[in-house]
């Protein structure tokens, strides 16, 4: 086990690296950040272009520049944004918080509403609940994120402004609002603007958890175990949440945590669409405005933070699942 | 199309050659009532609603797309300024937008833009997935170990952010999109391709192929891919759905089509500034999209449990 979590660990290394090395040969060879930087002017003068090539470094050899941005990379410092006269880091600190706040939110729902309707759908098979969950899910991970996010927009925030409904009913739609947060708790009237760039966040995840509660249920519940909790007269909800939902849950907490790429891609569309101040939109934005330090440093960083969690949940399946052991050839 | 694409053997003769071409499609359209294999696919997509839905609605796709200047009343990028934006009407059915172009128009010929993406970036991806998954299946070793260890370098990007990425570097456009999707796309292929022919490869008829002197192109060709196509046939279809998603998404985040090309997910981007005035300039586009993902999601789900009855 000990040698199978280090061998998993040092995996990490080559794939980050990788992925660094990749991000960073793709921006070497995109356009002249000269431009970029200047402001998309015509014609930049001589003594401004020298001035921008001083400060950005970009008259070394690529190797240099290549050795310099790992050099500061590994220090935390992500470089300064091209557009926006400040560093990366900078940038980080202010969008962090708030996608972080969003996503906790999202993974909160796609857990609750996920596994609900799941175990709901498997035990009533082929009832009305069970249809309508199979086919809302086919729906979900159907519509795109951003046509969603206008659904709601628009069915809470603009009709009930044109049906002239009490503010009860509004929703605010656009930005985060107050920002009032104990930690990643929403205070006062926070919540509302939460509410459904947190739903839209978690749409298609929690089409996926669903299912996939649903099917590790039916799977789980034919199980012998479940037999003999009947037979020892167990009430039928102690049967399906103390033997039947703990078992089902193994596959599905691999599936939360695998399922983080689906998360962060939404962000960036949710984000966008409910203009949310977070890595997210930040990224969209730097992306068409060509802000090559900002589009490197955040998306090195969630390379990063996405490969550590696939580390983790790989490791926690061996504790979820005692079957399951890490040996020497068998192990991928 | 799907159902055509599918190199099943059906009731082949014992050269290969026979079985996919007036015989099966005679079987896939229930004329030849002796029992193929691909005849017993169709018997039982057949019998699934929702996969026959998501056929339908694919197939009025393909209509729309090929006769689009027939069934629309304007041309999709011709502007009219002195229209400008304004609702449905009996002229301009789902209205028009800014430029006070047709949107029903643009709509139908998106759908040209929509498909021309999902098949071509389809076809990328099958073709580097198809050949990683051979060359690592059926060679193994070490070659195998590197090409499964750059497929997992590849899957550890969070694909729109990639993707994003990647455009940005390449520069924007339709084609950069395609080509965008197939790189980013390919990994599943391989997967399945992979898996596939490790199942298939010890079996007695590879070693018959091996002991006449077939070359391993050959082997791999003509006799492994028809046996280990039926996963990749089935991802295949729900992956066109994909692709026209992310499309959609990319274009919408201003990275994918450029003006004045008819993508939906550009004019949902356009139409949000006139969502409480004219919704239908958003929805119209984003209900396309919608219809458009859940038929290949659906026909992928049918040829699945048609393909393979045990997995239901």
């Amino acid at each position: 086990m000990g040698g199978y979590i280090l061998r998993r660990a040092l995996l990490v290394i080559p794939v980050v690296v990788g992925a660094v090395t990749l991000l960073f040969a793709a921006f070497l060879v995109t356009g002249d950040p000269v431009e970029t930087i200047a402001g998309g002017q015509r014609a930049v003068s001589a003594t401004t272009r020298a001035q921008i090539i001083h400060k950005y470094g970009l008259d070394e050899p690529s190797y240099v520049r290549y050795g310099r941005y790992i050099g500061r990379l590994v220090r935390g410092d992500l470089g300064d944004s091209y557009k926006q006269g400040r560093s990366v880091n900078d940038i980080l600190r202010q969008d962090a918080p708030a996608s972080l706040r969003l996503a906790i939110w999202a993974i909160i729902l796609e857990i609750l509403i996920g596994i609900a309707a799941g175990v709901i759908a498997a035990v009533r098979r082929y009832s009305f609940l069970d249809a309508l969950t199979t086919v809302s899910t086919t729906m979900v991970v159907a519509i795109p994120v951003f046509v969603l996010g206008y659904l709601f927009q628009y069915v809470f925030g603009i009709l009930p402004n044109k049906q002239n409904l009490g503010s009860w009913a509004r929703f605010p739609v656009q930005g985060i609002g107050p920002n009032h947060w104990f930690l990643f708790i929403p205070l006062g009237n926070q919540w509302k603007f939460l509410l459904f760039p947190a739903l839209t966040l978690a749409s298609v995840s929690t089409a996926v958890v669903a299912r996939m509660t649903r099917s590790t249920m039916l799977e789980v519940m034919k199980a012998d175990y479940m037999r003999t909790a009947a037979a020892k007269g167990l009430t039928k909800n102690a049967i399906i949440l103390k033997h039947g939902l703990k078992n089902a849950m193994i596959p599905v907490v691999t599936l939360i945590g695998l399922d983080l790429a689906t998360l962060i891609g939404s962000a960036v569309i949710t984000e966008t669409v409910f203009n949310w101040p977070g890595m997210g939109s930040e990224i969209a934005r730097a992306a068409v405005s060509l802000d090559a330090p900002v589009v490197l440093g955040l998306t090195t960083l969630l390379v990063v933070a996405y490969v550590v969690i696939n580390l983790l949940v790989d490791l926690s399946y061996a504790f979820f699942d005692p079957r399951i052991r890490y040996g020497g050839a068998e192990a991928r | 199309m799907a159902v055509t694409d599918d190199r099943v053997p059906a009731g082949s003769s014992p050269t290969g050659e026979a079985g996919y071409g007036p015989a099966a499609l005679a079987a896939a359209e229930g004329l030849a009532p002796e029992s193929s294999q691909l005849g017993d696919v169709w018997r039982r997509f057949r019998h699934n609603r929702l996969a026959l839905v998501g056929m339908g609605v694919v197939a009025v796709e393909v209509l729309a797309a090929a006769l689009a200047p027939l069934i629309t009343f304007s041309n999709p990028t011709t502007n009219n300024t002195t229209l400008g934006p304004t609702g449905p009407s009996l002229t301009h059915w789902f209205g028009t937008d800014l430029l006070g172009r047709d949107i029903y128009a643009r709509v139908v010929y998106g759908a040209r833009v929509s498909l021309k993406v999902g098949i071509l970036a389809l076809v990328i991806a099958l073709v580097i997935g198809l050949v990683v998954g051979a060359l690592a299946g059926f060679y193994g070793g070490v070659l195998d170990g590197l090409l499964m260890r750059i497929t997992d370098v590849f899957l550890a990007f969070p694909y729109i952010v990639a993707a994003i990425v990647l455009i940005v570097v390449i520069g924007r456009g339709l084609n950069t999109v395609i080509l965008v999707l197939g790189l980013l796309g390919w990994m599943p292929f391989a997967r399945l391709f992979r898996s596939s022919i490790l199942q298939i490869k010890e079996l007695e008829y590879i070693e018959a192929a091996r002991a006449v002197g077939c070359s391993d192109a050959r082997i791999i060709v003509r006799h492994m891919l028809p046996n280990a196509i039926q996963p990749v046939v089935v991802y295949g279809t729900i992956f066109v759905g994909t692709a026209v998603l992310s499309e959609a998404a990319l274009s919408f985040l201003g990275v994918g089509a450029l003006e004045p090309t008819p993508a939906w997910g550009l004019m949902v981007a356009q139409g949000k500034s006139f969502m409480s005035t004219i919704p239908g300039m958003l929805f119209f586009p984003g209900a396309a999209i919608f219809l458009t993902v859940m038929a290949f999601v659906f026909m992928g789900d049918g040829l699945r449990d048609a393909l393979d009855p045990k997995l239901r």
